[in-house]
């Protein structure tokens, strides 16, 4: 009897015009944390699509314990004790925790007695949830753990993980991982799909590697480093973020003491929120999703206008301004809702171009648009910001995730702005265009730009800013210079500890 | 004007029977909406089920045939536009238009024979014990079953979506249909299925019209109590019990109204006339306006497993 838990020899899996999996083979041993590294596109999704029975491969075949296994529905690779955490998370906002859960299971019990569950459950692997909230109202963090706990409540054998960290700060990270550490001495095997490439070498304990669809290597990611490891997925090494030393200038934007109430039922409000940015300054705002980081985006934007005095641009007082008037002074911004937010899914890229920079860039004359000058804005962007697309005429909706990222962020930086607020710039980006998209950001305030990078990606904002502050329940943390921060102190300012502590299983 | 010519018994015997056609239709098409779907088609399923109801009943002599032959006619109805809408993904709310033009165009053609004719009657049913007590007897317990049966669906859904998994997979699938595809729920089966109970619902309330209140076919009859439907699932928030509030507040404005009419109140007619549905809007405006609206996440929004 091998210790082999999942077998998967040459599962093949092509999608018009693009093999998405080609002849992948590896094996999950029983009780390891198995990492599958790879850029956008390389084809994970697809692969653990297959492994939990949401998608079928043409060929190939896969063993579960011994046993041939083919899940047709995804309820059959649960049955089978295949589990899953999305990294998009399968929830539903308007039900409860309970609910949730229980529309994950196959044969859930009675909810008084699912409640209960939840309940011992997640004090057993220090994942502390109320099983009656509203899910729309958890944090990221929590809303993760109503996943996880969905996947325990299961006695899953293999426990598919897709990103789980982007969204957590440090110490709930840790406290995941504590979990992850506790269910692999238990004998779970997890397969633990992630871009963070120290997070691999710390808990994994073996790493299948895939570039466009195959298997391109494999590694102990404990013994190789990092930057190897970026290697192998990428194909060719890139260039980290140069450090730089600009001068700092005056004060572009300044918030003072700006409120808001929260915009809907699930929105959370802005507390006395100040700051101020200079000229060549980055700003890094930290702080786990749902702290007040889309308010705060819209509150500078102009998305939504505040009172009177509450933002400053270069002194002036812009509060009533929309966004049409605070693009014309020069400040721009980029949200992080890609599809509906910072794109209209169906336009063509050049179409999207204009929406936002038709008057810097005077894209349009006489109440009439100039297609050409419109392209060739579009197709500046493509080029500079090395954006996969057949043309500036495809539809925004066709691009994937990471190449419509580069996009709306590289459209905003390329119209040369004094001040740029971004959100999330890099989210489900590639290593490699996650640097690009850092250094755009670099370059600009190298040139006398100010900016501000509202990230949950903490690795991200510690590389590129040169002051910190974090977000919690819309209220804005004094700002510190990065030099002077550590891990801990972040997630102390983040202020996610109140509610942690840290798994107690078996004493 | 002569108040003392309105007897409250029969006033709120009537109000029942006027407010059960938009109850049926509202409860079913709520159904609809809290799986996602948004289908405007009621007042083209309500008339195609007052017609076809009204015709089976006057041939077969048996009302009871009629209201099974309208729900049966309504949802098969309802199953063109789930066919359309949820495999060629047509647009909904188009889909939804088109279909009440057809059931108004349908109906007035298989109605034309019928016209002036006069429906076979519906026996009361008699509750021993209840339908004997002074006054409640005759007003809340010699109903025509359909009342009690609308009555017994709106108590039948709200705990159906509350307690069953069944009604919980419903929720999920309006609320997020992505999510519900992801953790393997047959998004498609489960809106068809709600689509066809919608239909069937609107077809009843249809037939209870031309069998029970009128009761007789007219060309055009249901003169937008299908919209008024949908304006209810609207404004109480997709609530059961808020449902059977509106549907009653309509049903009871409506024949105090008449009542006024008829007792020379000095307001203009065309006022009273309009007075159901101003006060239906407002008063569930006030109701939606205090808490969470709750529309379904997903409602209207096509799904296409391809994400």
């Amino acid at each position: 009897m091998s210790d082999i838990l999942l077998g998967i020899q040459g599962l093949t899996k092509a999608y018009p015009g693009v093999v998405a999996n080609d002849d992948v083979s590896f094996d999950i041993q029983k009780g390891e944390i198995h990492a599958l590294l790879g850029e956008n596109g390389a084809g994970k999704s697809t692969l653990v699509k297959m492994i939990y029975g949401l998608v079928a491969p043409d060929k190939g075949a896969m063993t579960l314990d011994g046993q041939s296994f083919s899940p047709s529905k995804p309820s059959e690779a649960r049955q089978n004790g295949v589990a899953m955490v999305f990294q998009h998370f399968s929830l539903f906002d308007a039900l409860n925790v309970a609910e949730n859960v229980a529309l994950g299971m196959e044969n859930p019990p009675p909810m008084r007695d699912l409640a209960r569950r939840i309940r011992e459950v997640s004090e057993l692997y220090g994942l502390p949830l109320d099983p009656s909230r509203t899910v729309g109202t958890l944090s990221a963090g929590e809303r993760q753990r109503v996943e996880i706990i969905r996947c325990l409540l299961q006695n899953p054998r293999l426990l598919i993980m897709d990103e789980p960290t982007s969204v957590l700060t440090p110490q709930e990270v840790e406290i995941l991982f504590e979990t992850l550490m506790q269910l692999k001495s238990e004998g779970t095997s997890i397969l633990y799909i992630s871009h963070k490439l120290e997070e691999i070498r710390a808990i994994c304990d073996h790493a299948t590697i895939l570039r466009l669809g195959k298997k391109v290597g494999e590694s102990t990611p404990s013994e190789a480093s990092a930057k190897e490891l970026a290697e192998l997925m990428v194909g060719n090494s890139f260039a980290a973020p140069v450090a730089r030393d600009v001068e700092k200038g005056a004060v572009l934007l300044e918030a003072k003491s700006l409120s808001l109430p929260a915009p809907g039922a699930f929105g959370t409000p802005l507390r006395e929120v100040s700051f101020a940015v200079r000229a060549g300054e980055v700003l890094g705002i930290g702080g786990v999703a749902g702290n007040g980081q889309d308010e705060l985006l819209a509150a500078l934007s102009g998305e939504r206008t505040s009172d009177g005095g509450t933002v400053l641009l270069k002194g002036n007082d812009i509060s009533s301004d929309g966004p049409v008037a605070r693009r014309d002074m020069g400040l721009l911004s980029a949200p992080e809702e890609r599809l509906g937010h910072a794109a209209a899914p169906d336009m063509s890229l050049t179409e999207n171009g204009v929406l936002t920079a038709s008057r810097r860039e005077s894209l349009v004359k006489n109440g009439l648009i100039d297609w050409r000058k419109a392209q060739g804005f579009t197709e500046a962007v493509i080029e500079r910001f090395d954006v996969r697309t057949p043309g500036p005429d495809t539809a925004a909706r066709a691009l994937s995730g990471g190449n419509l990222q580069k996009y709306v962020v590289g459209r905003e930086i390329h119209q040369n702005p004094e001040v740029l607020i971004v959100n999330q710039p890099t989210w489900g980006v590639d290593a490699a265009a996650a640097a690009a998209i850092r250094q755009a950001l670099l370059d600009l305030a190298a040139k006398g730009a100010a900016i501000v990078v509202i990230s949950q990606d903490l690795d991200e904002l510690m590389e590129i800013s040169d002051r910190f502050a974090a977000l919690n329940e819309g209220r804005l943390s004094p700002a510190h210079p990065v030099a002077d921060l550590n891990m801990e102190k972040i997630g102390l300012m983040m202020g996610g500890a109140h509610d942690m502590e840290v798994a107690h299983v078996h004493g | 004007m002569d108040l003392g010519s309105i007897n409250p018994v029969l006033l709120v015997a009537s109000i029942m029977v006027s407010a059960t056609p938009i109850l049926l239709a509202a409860i079913g098409e709520m159904v609809v909406e809290k799986a996602g779907v948004l289908n405007l088609g009621v007042e083209g399923m309500m008339i195609t089920g007052a017609v076809v109801g009204f015709a089976v009943a006057v041939t077969s002599g048996n009302p009871y045939f009629g209201f099974l032959a309208a729900a049966a006619a309504s949802a098969v109805l309802s199953l063109s536009f789930g066919v359309l809408t949820q495999f060629l993904l047509s647009n909904q709310v188009a889909t939804g238009l088109g279909l009440t033009l057809v059931g108004l165009g349908l109906s007035s053609l298989i109605g034309k024979p019928y016209e002036g004719m006069k429906a076979p009657p519906i026996s009361k049913v008699h509750i021993p014990g209840l339908s004997d007590m002074p006054v409640f007897g005759k007003m809340l317990f010699s109903h025509d079953v359909m009342i009690y049966v609308s009555l017994l669906l709106v108590v039948a859904v709200w705990a159906f979506l509350k307690y069953t998994r069944a009604g919980l997979i419903l929720r999920a699938v309006g609320e997020s249909h992505d999510s519900a595809h992801a953790l393997g729920y047959k998004v498609v089966t489960v809106r068809l299925m709600a689509i066809f109970f919608g239909g069937a619902c609107a077809g009843l309330g249809g037939a209870y019209l031309s069998l029970v209140r009128v009761p007789q076919w007219t060309e055009g009859m249901t003169a937008g109590a299908g919209w008024i439907a949908l304006a209810i699932v609207v404004f109480a928030s997709w609530r059961a019990g808020r449902v059977l509030i509106g549907a009653y507040l309509f049903g009871g404005v409506t024949v105090l109204q008449l009542n006024l009419q008829a007792a020379g109140a000095n307001v203009p007619v065309a006022l009273l006339s309009a007075s159901p549905y101003l006060i239906t809007i407002i008063v569930l405006v006030f109701i939606s306006a205090r808490g969470a609206h709750g529309a379904p996440g997903s409602l209207g929004r096509s799904f296409h497993a391809s994400h």
